[in-house]
């Protein structure tokens, strides 16, 4: 029995570790410049991890094998240096992790949201809802409109509520459904939900933010590859949260200003 | 008793592991209302406490964070008939350890310190009345629960409160009931538990009433 | 001559008589464990067959369930689940397995059972408490199931209800009104029963202990009780008045957590101010110490049951107990590691991590303490035994994945992925319910007084480890790909190549569940025609062996044992040609 459990154990740590390895299935490639930082931050976890899974599971294997089998008169023996060994083997090992990955992981985590989008960003202004996501563009005259519950009619596309009859700032405001800008250009978003909580997520940025409804939340990121990505929500909304999704499209600069056009003379 | 004498040998041999029969001094736990032992139900007590006290504390942090989150709080005058329900239910606690201290002291005293604990009964029942007259006063106001989150949070503590002080009210009619029967405080078990309680119940509505003064 | 001594006058001292008092309304504290354990029982076979349905959904979208369109018409017409069906079967399915199995099964079903028993004492501190607080539990069951057939069935918001989404009320989508106020008022219902039973935990350990039964003396498991009951004591004591604002907030027109401003259902809400990250605050701050409620007991169970197989003491015992202790007290810092992307301050992201990783530290002593009294031994491979093996290596993979998850760097990308499911699977519904199986294979025999098979034992482990890693490994890599969680279908464009392996997942889930039909069977079998259990069939030191199998009613025949050793004495020259001497057995030097 125990030969038989370490067999399986060690099988299933290999297999489990080849699928791990060989990238089987995996992150899509980073188009953000912080994003670098979180997959070396991963590829470290990956090792570290990696390794103490091996041991953990072939320590196991092995000394479930050696326990098996055995004539009842072989001495018993005890672990070498007993509990105290391990006790101070654990305390080292991980000690010595945790305060490397942390250390090295809060300056990948304070680059994204513990600074502040640089200035001169391009803002752009997210409102989640069931069961879609919205962007607003502040327009030639560099202004959002202020936001009116009461007056928001998805009926009629004003899904902001703005309130353009008496607020000059909300008539040049672009409302869109995918979220468009500029590559290489730092991008500042402010997250709001019009009814309850939602999630920003696109993989390619390794980047997710909470919409808490009552709060606007900052997130910025600058994307360095021209492409289409998903923006899928992540925080359970209700039942059309599986379907919940947005494009952000990364152009190059003139598709970019030649889209910001379009929008506006709209 | 009950218990099959040869079932009860049968059992000790097993506790003996080598036959032994194991030897039975009086048992760790006593009943005995007014040794310096703790009761098992003052245990019990002690431990309710506890998870009262973070029940409390989550409700203050909670108050803390709402009033901080949002602009909406409206600081109100907390009726003033929640001053003497205070000293209402501290007088509480004083006839209490009298009655207790009569009741201990000597058959004679014993009917004086029944009528004390009676004493406090009722004082938790009025402090109780004064609670819901404190709340008719809020509402003549226009304050109710959803009002505001102030008075939210008024309504929420006093009856969180008053609801711990009517478990208490019950668990001292009991223990008037079983002393009036047993008539006999070293006989009487829940003595200490019951007083732990009630003492309890008075110092967490000090401190909410501090609160609710501070912050209201 | 036996001396028969006074007892104290706390509870009955003759057996019961009639069918209520003996099985229904008992005050014994192993009839209320077993009365846990099958509530558990049903409760985990309910959350398994929901499992079935939302995993046949997610790879055969398409594919009819007759019986489910009876269950609900409205939920899933033709036999095909609405998404908003989905959500309700998703959110009942974690809240049975976590309150109703995983808090019930290895704290209160064992607890009660085994903890009074383990140190000495005739029954719990409170036998009348203990019959409430089971009744209590099954009151809240009722109320939570009750939520299945109202008009718009379970509520869908996930065992974690977070607002404003279970707050608002009926506007915020199907499922959000009655079935939501059921969810809370039966959960509210499950604190005050919890938190009864954490009560007399802790009062029976601290005063009913025999002569000798030092703390230090007492099995690992009542150890793990112990220090559950202490966390329970304080978790469930928050998640109670969090509950009651929520409700405040969806029938009172409070608004503790629900915002100014929202827009639901087109309606403009009347409610203002509140605050959503407050649910979430108070829910984990109850909700991490909760999981390791989960987990405690299990880890107790396994290090009590494992030197009996090994034959030999336990490796470690005082860190083992320090560990448990640690953890205990760790558990209370962690909890905003649920919350990096929250919205709350991201600066507390940092700090909150911290003492996650830090937590890791104990697990890792556990384990290796675990693996540690393997070296060397001589091993007995009966099916607890096999169980506890199994537990070592779930408890390396699921407690591996953490280290992923306490970083806020990673969880920027992994949160709410299968990387998260796969994590709280392995510790959880494989690791705890490890320990369960475990334990129910070795304390079998002690309360029902016969074997459990070891054939049908044996089948049922190595399907179940195979089949636990097919089914939540592979969601470690759907979680690398970014597979959000709580999607009741797959659409996105970067989901649809991944359905293969959530057909894989699905088929093993499929097959590890109908291999726990074998486990079911060999109780039902083994509760009737197994063979006779002896006192002692695993040559186990503690106090329940020391006893009849099973115990009589007052658990040692109206004496009270004086202890004499730990639980350790394993693998020496014990009396009468054994390797091992019962905690009951005379000092050494007698």
């Amino acid at each position: 029995m125990g030969k038989a459990f370490a067999v399986l154990v060690t099988l299933i740590t290999l297999v489990s570790i080849a699928f791990f390895f060989l990238h089987t299935w995996w992150l899509p490639p980073n188009i953000s410049t912080t994003g670098r930082a979180v997959d070396h931050q991963l590829e470290e976890t990956l090792i570290g991890t990696g390794v103490l899974f091996l041991a953990g599971q072939l320590m196991l294997g092995w000394f479930a094998w050696m326990a098996s089998g055995k004539s009842k008169d072989a001495p018993a023996k005890r672990f070498p240096g007993g509990a105290a060994s391990l006790v101070v083997t654990a305390i080292l090992v991980v000690g010595i992790e945790i305060l490397t990955l942390t250390f090295v992981g809060s300056k990948a985590w304070g680059a994204i949201y513990l600074t502040p989008a640089e200035p001169g960003a391009l803002r752009v202004d997210v409102q989640a809802e069931q069961f879609a996501f919205y962007f607003r563009y502040a327009g030639p005259d560099g202004q959002f409109g202020g936001i009116h519950p009461e007056k928001i009619d998805d009926g009629s596309g004003n899904y902001f509520g703005l309130d353009p009859a008496n607020d000059v700032a909300a008539r040049d405001d672009i409302v869109v459904g995918s979220l468009v800008v500029p590559v290489n250009r730092p991008i500042s978003l402010t997250l709001h939900s019009k009814d309850v909580g939602h999630s920003f997520y696109v993989r390619e940025l390794r980047m997710q933010q909470d919409f808490v409804p009552g709060l606007d939340i900052p997130l910025h990121f600058t994307a360095t590859q021209v492409g289409k990505y998903e923006i899928v929500c992540t925080q359970l909304c209700g039942l059309g949260h599986y379907n919940m999704k947005a494009y952000l499209e990364v152009m190059s600069e003139p598709d970019y200003e030649q889209w910001l056009k379009t929008q506006a003379g709209q | 008793m009950g218990v099959d004498v040869q079932d009860a040998i049968h059992v000790g041999q097993k506790l003996g592991g080598s036959g032994l029969p194991p030897v039975i001094k009086s048992p760790r736990v006593h009943n005995v209302a007014l040794n310096d032992r703790p009761e098992r139900s003052e245990t019990g007590v002690w431990i309710g406490i506890f998870a009262i006290v973070m029940t409390f504390a989550a409700l203050t942090s909670a108050m803390i964070v709402r009033e901080g989150v949002a602009l909406d709080w409206r600081h109100f005058q907390l009726p003033k008939i929640l001053y003497l329900d205070t000293l209402i239910l501290l007088a509480s606690s004083w006839t209490l350890e009298t009655a207790l201290a009569k009741i201990k002291e000597s058959e004679s005293q014993f009917s004086a310190g029944m009528a004390w604990l009676d004493v406090t009964l009722a004082l938790g029942g009025i402090f109780v009345v004064g609670q819901v007259l404190a709340w008719r006063v809020l509402a003549g106001q226009g304050l109710y629960l959803a009002t505001n989150p102030s008075s939210s949070f008024f309504y929420v503590f006093t009856a969180a409160h008053a609801l711990h002080l009517i478990g208490g009210i019950l668990g001292l009619g009991y223990l008037i009931y079983k002393l009036s029967r047993i008539k006999s405080a070293a006989n009487t078990t829940g003595i200490r538990a019951t007083c732990l309680y009630w003492h309890f119940m008075d110092g967490l509505w000090l401190y909410l009433f501090v609160l609710l003064l501070a912050r209201m | 001559m036996n001396e028969v001594s006074t007892h104290p006058v706390a509870h009955q001292h003759t057996a019961p008589t009639g069918f209520i008092r003996k099985y229904v309304f008992s005050l014994d504290h192993k009839v209320i464990g077993k009365q846990y354990f099958g509530l558990a029982l049903v409760s985990v076979f309910i959350g398994m067959v929901l499992s079935w349905l939302l995993r046949i959904h997610l790879a055969y979208p398409d594919y009819h369930i007759p019986l489910l369109s009876k269950l609900s018409a409205t939920g899933a017409p033709g036999g095909v689940m609405t998404p908003e069906y989905y959500l309700s079967l998703l959110t009942m399915h974690g809240t049975l397995m976590v309150f109703f199995v995983l808090t019930n099964a290895p704290f209160a079903a064992f607890g009660n059972y085994f903890l009074p028993i383990q140190i000495g004492a005739e029954d719990m501190a409170f036998p009348r408490f203990n019959m409430m607080s089971f009744w209590t539990t099954f009151a809240a069951f009722v109320v939570m199931m009750a939520s299945f057939f109202v008009a718009d069935g379970p509520p869908i918001s996930g065992w974690t209800a977070y607002a404003p989404l279970s707050a608002v009320g009926g506007d915020a989508g199907p499922g959000l009104a009655l079935g939501q106020d059921l969810w809370a008022i039966s959960i509210a219902i499950f604190c005050i029963a919890s938190l009864l039973g954490a009560l007399n935990f802790i009062a029976t350990t601290l005063d009913l202990r025999a002569r000798g039964m030092s703390l230090m003396r007492m099995p690992y498991s009542t150890w793990a009780w112990f220090v559950t009951s202490v966390i329970a004591l304080l978790a469930f004591a928050v998640l109670l008045p969090a509950c009651v604002l929520l409700i405040l907030d969806r029938v009172a027109g409070t608004s503790f957590f629900i915002p100014a401003g929202l827009v639901l259902s087109d309606k403009l809400q009347a409610h203002s101010g509140g605050s959503p990250l407050l649910w979430q605050h108070l829910f984990w701050f109850f909700g991490h110490p909760e999981v390791y409620i989960a987990i405690l007991p299990s880890i107790g169970i396994i290090a009590t049951i494992l030197p009996v197989f090994t034959r030999r003491p336990f490796l470690g015992p005082k860190a083992l107990i320090g560990s448990m202790v640690a953890i205990g007290f760790l558990s209370y810092m962690v909890w905003g590691h649920h919350m990096f992307v929250s919205g709350m301050n991201p600066f507390s992201a940092t700090i909150f991590s911290i003492p996650t990783l830090i937590i890791t530290i104990p697990a890792t002593i556990m384990t290796l303490l675990l693996t540690g009294s393997l070296y060397g031994a001589r091993m007995r491979f009966d099916t607890p035994a096999l169980f506890c093996l199994g537990f070592i290596s779930v408890f390396i993979s699921g407690g591996i994945s953490g280290f992923y998850l306490a970083q806020p760097s990673l969880d920027t990308y992994l949160h709410a992925t299968y990387f998260v499911v796969a994590h709280f699977h392995f510790v959880m519904a494989v690791a705890s319910l490890f320990g369960v199986f475990a334990g129910t294979y070795f304390w079998f025999p002690k309360m029902f007084g016969r074997m459990m098979n070891e054939t049908l034992g044996r089948w049922h482990f190595w399907l179940t480890f195979l089949g636990v890693y097919c089914v939540f490994m592979p969601m470690h890599y759907l979680g690398l790909v970014g597979n959000v969680r709580r999607y009741s279908a797959f659409v996105d464009d970067y989901l649809a190549p991944l359905i293969p392996v959530h057909r894989f997942i699905t088929i093993a889930a499929l097959l590890t569940g109908a291999a726990q039909l074998i486990f079911l069977w060999n109780l039902i079998w083994s509760r009737f025609r197994g063979p006779v259990a002896s006192e002692n069939p695993w040559e186990a030191t503690s106090l329940e062996w020391s006893t009849t199998s099973p115990p009589p009613f007052d658990n040692f025949g109206g004496k009270h044992p004086v202890v004499n050793h730990g639980p350790n004495e394993l693998g020496m020259d014990g009396p009468d040609g054994t390797d091992f001497l019962m905690q009951t057995a005379p000092p050494k030097n007698s």
